[in-house]
């Protein structure tokens, strides 16, 4: 199936604290097709951290398959998972995670940095991104002269600009105000819209109204995986 | 991960971070100042060496025969003195002797020496060097007149009591005025000055002008030498070639007339320029002997302090660390750019420290009679030094970073 981006096939992750083991995940089988709005809730402990990072490629799993793209993630090595959290996925943080020092654009080229593309080329393909996320008048701005939702959208300019498979969002709204909030997601639909495909971790039942599809997790597995009517047309 | 955005990064933290970044480069900056320093100044002494010491004061392509050494700069041990002192004198017969059977071309001038008073019109100079010579001596070292003349062959052969006088001595008794035609008292004896020797400077702060050149025979000879011997026999040749040469010619025939047997030591001494030289190679020799291991102990230092401050650097950017590892950096990435980011601040510790060290070179030169000159070898080894040392003590840093687990790293606060 050539439109399926994500699959996960009875996932599991386990961590070793002293004698114990905590199973954080305890088989996840996904589907998520392009183009798909897709929710990720349930309440703390519940393991959407620990999914998220794992779809993230920042974590491995210690069982089951991981299929991105249609490459197997789960049995890569370090670099090859930094190469493919470089090409295939944008991360938009709860806290922004922008380097405090650098102006908006250098964020937002630091991916293609990695990507080993050239100077010129950083610029434009930046330059591009901040204007999608309409912050063109506001490149060479820091971080700390610029507000929450600014710097949220200087984030998602930063995870749009590799054009990744999918966008993931860690509780993207998570320190904005309601309005900001809004605003934000009013950014995620029009993506969604373009045709990108967003995953959302969230707790906030308000907030994943918004995506097309919500998948809740309780104690490292899917409770309930349903389409969601009121949010975004698919 | 470009080379120039980490050398971007350090530089900036370099600008943000004033003080600290001038405390965490001192070792170096201390390390590299010591090195361009001290080598600019045995360089400068080289070239003075060479160029004023042994070329003014002994001269090229001559050489003195001579009792004993007369530049000893390391230890003489008690034993060696008393052999010194038995020597024979040289004499004139042995002048004489040489003069005829040397087969090699050269110019000879007996030469004797003694500090003396020298007055004129009720001034005196105290502590001028009187030489008693032969008229050649003005070519052996180079004396060029600044007026008048030397000493013809017939006031030499009678010892006639005219003088030739230094620019210094001339400057101090005459203040400014002709000495041409004058007469100076030297014992008591007054002097006809005929010439006068052009400015030869100084050296360590010495002038090299305050002498007076008298005939051999004059009457002052009396004080300076002993009867029928002289201190040196002055001998110069066309070229160092030839100077080689007469160098074995001259022990040969020393030796006959001596009747020195095979194995027993010359019981006489020839001075070369190069032979002059000889204890001051010995003391740059020791000085850059010492200077790697006084570099090595500050560099050391230096770069124990940029390993403590990268440490420091990676725990405070611990985020950094994990937003760019989020992003798709690689291990090597990381890597990179820590040890970049060590060698960066190194570097621009090496780079004040060379400019401190030109400086302080400076500074010597100006304020003592040593001289200085910059090695260009020394400020391209201070620049290697300094990235080399900071890619080393960035190792360990960047490897702590490198290894950071992103999700951990993206967590610290």
């Amino acid at each position: 199936m050539s439109d399926l981006v994500i699959h996960l096939r009875d996932l599991s992750r386990a961590y070793v604290m002293g004698a114990e083991t905590v199973q954080a995940l305890r088989g996840v089988t996904l589907e998520i097709r392009r183009n798909e709005y897709v929710a990720i809730m349930g309440p703390s402990g519940s393991g959407k951290s620990t999914l998220m990072n794992l779809i993230g490629c920042l974590d491995t799993p210690t069982g089951g398959e991981y299929w991105l793209n249609g490459q197997e993630v789960s049995r890569m090595a370090d670099d090859a998972l930094a190469r493919v959290r470089n090409r295939e996925i944008g991360f938009v943080f709860q806290t922004f995670n922008l380097l405090p020092r650098a102006t908006a654009r250098q964020n937002v080229e630091l991916p293609l940095v990695y990507g080993g593309i050239s100077a010129r080329q950083r610029r434009q393909r930046a330059e591009a991104a901040l204007q999608r996320v309409g912050l063109g008048d506001r490149m060479d701005h820091r971080p700390n002269e610029l507000s929450g939702g600014q710097r949220q959208r200087v984030a998602i300019a930063r995870a749009l600009v590799n054009n990744p498979a999918i966008l993931l969002a860690d509780e993207p709204t998570g320190n904005l105000d309601s309005a900001t909030s809004e605003e934000i997601m009013r950014v995620f639909a029009t993506l969604h819209a373009q045709g990108q495909t967003v995953i959302m971790v969230t707790h906030e039942a308000d907030i994943a109204a918004h995506a097309a599809r919500i998948v809740v997790l309780r104690d490292g597995r899917i409770a309930s995986d349903l389409p969601n009517r009121s949010g975004a047309a698919a | 991960m470009q080379i120039k955005d980490a050398v971007g990064e350090a530089l900036e933290t370099i600008r943000t971070q004033k003080l600290k970044s001038f405390f965490s480069l001192i070792g170096v900056l201390i390390g590299v100042t010591f090195l361009i320093a001290v080598v600019s100044i045995v360089q400068g002494m080289n070239v003075y060496m060479e160029d004023k010491f042994a070329n003014k004061l002994v001269g090229l392509n001559t050489f003195q025969l001579r009792r004993v050494p007369n530049f000893n700069m390391g230890n003489i041990s008690e034993e060696t003195w008393r052999e010194w002192m038995r020597r024979p004198r040289i004499n004139y017969a042995e002048a004489n002797y040489l003069q005829a059977k040397m087969a090699t071309p050269a110019i000879y001038s007996r030469y004797c020496s003694e500090n003396l008073p020298v007055s004129w019109n009720g001034k005196t100079a105290k502590g001028v060097d009187i030489w008693t010579a032969d008229a050649p001596i003005f070519q052996i070292k180079n004396l060029d007149l600044d007026g008048g003349r030397v000493f013809t062959p017939q006031e030499a052969r009678l010892g006639e009591a005219v003088a030739v006088v230094g620019w210094d001595l001339s400057d101090k008794l005459f203040k400014g005025a002709d000495p041409l035609g004058k007469n100076i008292a030297i014992e008591g004896i007054p002097y006809r000055v005929v010439g006068k020797v052009a400015k030869q400077g100084s050296l360590f702060g010495i002038s090299l002008d305050k002498f007076v050149i008298v005939p051999f025979d004059a009457p002052v000879h009396r004080v300076a030498c002993n009867l029928g011997f002289m201190d040196e026999l002055h001998i110069k040749t066309a070229d160092v070639a030839s100077m080689q040469v007469a160098l074995g010619e001259v022990e040969e025939l020393m030796r006959i007339q001596r009747r020195l047997k095979p194995g027993q030591e010359n019981n006489f001494a020839m001075q070369t320029a190069e032979g002059a030289l000889e204890g001051w190679k010995k003391i740059s020799a020791i000085l850059f002997t010492a200077l790697p291991g006084l570099v090595a102990i500050s560099l050391v230092v230096g770069g124990i302090v940029i390993m403590n401050i990268m440490l420091m650097a990676v725990a405070e950017r611990t985020r950094e660390i994990g937003i760019r590892k989020a992003l798709g950096a690689k291990r090597r990435d990381i890597l990179a750019q820590f040890i970049v980011e060590s060698a960066t601040l190194s570097t621009v510790g090496a780079a004040i420290g060379i400019l401190a060290g030109i400086g302080l070179a400076f500074v010597v030169r100006a304020t003592t009679p040593l001289p200085a000159a910059i090695a260009p070898w020394s400020v391209g080894l201070g620049v290697f030094l300094g990235v080399a040392v900071g890619m080393t003590a960035g190792v360990y840093p960047a490897t702590r970073a490198a290894k950071l687990d992103p999700i951990e790293a993206l967590r610290q606060e």
